[in-house]
């Protein structure tokens, strides 16, 4: 395990540091101490390298991450995670908002609750979150699952691709072309598994999923009028 | 972008140690806002005293014998605590208007910051550590206290564009956001005879609140209609005598973390102003939920 102290260190020299990391590196558990809320810590990531950030962190963590699993031990601000390509980024606390934003792959784990636009325009990511989901969340989301164990806040789902939403709980209203969808065996395999690997025990059977209702994605001549 | 902090303490053995406490957490949200800093604290009560907290571009020149002139004037004992730019003038409560008209009169160039029996509003230009320690605000004691680093986006970068704002005795608004429809309100609260002084958005949102309090709202129901009234963005955390509030508007962009321990509440624009606050390892630190007033009292 190598250690980085983030306050000793910098935040230059720790990000140089885990990016220059490659496919064969020895060096595969690293812990960052004295996180202290910085921002972008641990991103642009590019190795099967496990780093674990011992306490809450700011703006941007693990954004752009490929490969590595970034498990941060304490809650983590706006923006965790962004466009992430593959990996497995773990927050024990909770996200503020638009965590997951525009994350193209792997999969993203927060056990605690999530604020708003959760997962917005996510276009392949998996997000598994334990609590609850603020508003705008999954707002034009294209593709990848998104899965609440707790309650969704207003509009979600708001101008819906061909992304998954699965929720537990209640959901508080949802976004324009968002509708409730049949759960179907194949949406239950999907489900069984994110929530196996993210460590959760609820039950499939118990969520709800939600989809487009592809009204959106075509012109309709009869609403020229209002243009 | 703006940043925020406040600290509401629950343990009076802390009291020492706000201005310090908060000092930190103010410098911490520098890169939120390197043009202008302000604070309002709650220290102690004098009794029956009112503190009229003053600003002047000339200090020397306008405070020298200030609290001598102004006393003539009122026919009352009045006296003078100078901090940099900003004094506190200490006088009798029921001489309080009486000594705003005639500080009108005898410096025309000094501006009214605060009024109020604990609360002292201070504010400069410049970056938040300059201007903490021009007032010496790590020195300072109370109860509970805001703080505010500004970027400016709707206004110039002036003493009176600063945060905090005073909405009344003893009350005080700061904001992170901008409003859009400030213009609109400040015409209007002109009409209802509530004066604005400066192109400030925010000034306008005290206003606000400060004229939906005369008209028989409570700082909570004020706080309430801005989330109709107002339009734009904004986190606002509030203080009262023995109180602290905070709402964001239904949209909430504009970051929020608390914290809560037995010791304290605090409020940061982000965990990074709380992380040396103590105890905070094992406080209760979640985000604010949107479109909700929260309060709590002494």
């Amino acid at each position: 395990m190598q250690t980085i102290d983030l306050e000793a260190q910098g935040l230059r020299a720790l990000n140089a540091t885990l990016q220059a990391q490659k496919d064969a590196s020895n060096q595969t558990a690293w812990e960052i101490v004295n996180a202290r809320g910085s921002h972008a810590i641990a991103v642009g990531l590019d190795a099967p390298i496990e780093v674990t950030v011992n306490g809450s962190t700011g703006y941007y963590c693990a954004g752009m991450n490929k490969q590595a699993t970034v498990h941060v031990k304490g809650s983590a601000g706006p923006g965790l995670a962004e466009n992430m390509m593959s990996g497995t980024v773990i927050v024990e606390g909770d996200a503020s908002q638009y965590a997951g934003a525009t994350g193209r792959g792997g999969l993203l784990v927060i056990k605690g609750n999530a604020s708003s636009r959760c997962g917005i325009s996510m276009k392949g990511i998996d997000i598994v979150v334990h609590g609850n989901i603020g508003h705008m969340s999954a707002f034009m989301a294209q593709s990848g699952n998104l899965v609440v164990c707790g309650d969704a806040g207003d509009a979600l789902g708001d101008s819906l691709y061909e992304a998954r939403l699965f929720v537990r709980g209640s959901v508080k209203s949802l976004g324009a072309d968002c509708e409730e969808k049949e759960m179907r065996p194949e949406h239950l395999e999907i489900l069984t598994d994110l929530l196996e690997r993210s460590g959760s025990d609820a039950k499939p059977e118990e969520f709800r999923r939600y989809g487009s209702a592809r009204q959106l994605y075509n012109f309709d001549v009869d609403n020229a009028a209002a243009y | 972008m703006c940043g925020i902090v406040g600290l509401f303490l629950k343990d009076k053995s802390l009291e020492p140690e706000l201005g310090r406490l908060l000092t930190d957490m103010l410098v911490t949200m520098t890169d939120r806002g390197p043009d202008s800093a302000g604070i309002a604290i709650y220290g102690s009560e004098d009794d029956a005293q009112t503190k009229l907290t003053v600003q002047s571009d000339d200090a020397d020149a306008d405070f020298a014998t200030l609290g001598d002139d102004l006393g003539r004037v009122i026919d009352a004992p009045v006296t003078l605590r100078r901090k940099d730019t900003h004094a506190v003038l200490s006088l009798s409560a029921d001489k309080a208007g009486q000594a705003r008209q005639a500080l009108r009169e005898l410096r025309p160039g000094v501006r009214v910051m605060s009024l109020g029996e604990t609360m002292e509003i201070y504010k400069e230009v410049g970056l938040p550590k300059d201007v903490a320690a021009r007032f010496d605000v790590s020195g300072m004691q109370g109860s509970h206290g805001i703080g505010h680093t500004r970027m400016a986006t709707e206004s110039a970068v002036t003493t009176m564009g600063a945060h905090p704002f005073s909405t009344g005795s003893d009350q005080c608004l700061v904001h992170n956001g901008s409003l859009s429809n400030h213009n609109s309100w400040r015409r209007k609260l002109t009409r209802e005879g509530v004066h604005v002084e400066t192109m400030n958005d925010t000034e306008v949102g005290a206003a606000y609140l400060t004229w939906k309090m005369q008209n028989g709202s409570s700082l909570g129901e004020a706080l309430e209609s801005s989330l109709e009234d107002l339009d734009g963005f904004f986190t606002f955390v509030v203080g009262t005598k023995d109180g602290f509030g905070v709402v964001r508007d239904p949209i909430a962009c504009k970051p929020a973390v608390m914290a809560e321990t037995d010791q304290y509440v605090a409020f940061g624009s982000e965990y990074r102003a709380l992380v040396n606050l103590p105890g905070i390892d094992a406080a209760r630190v979640w985000e604010p939920e949107p479109a909700t007033v929260y309060f709590w009292n002494h």
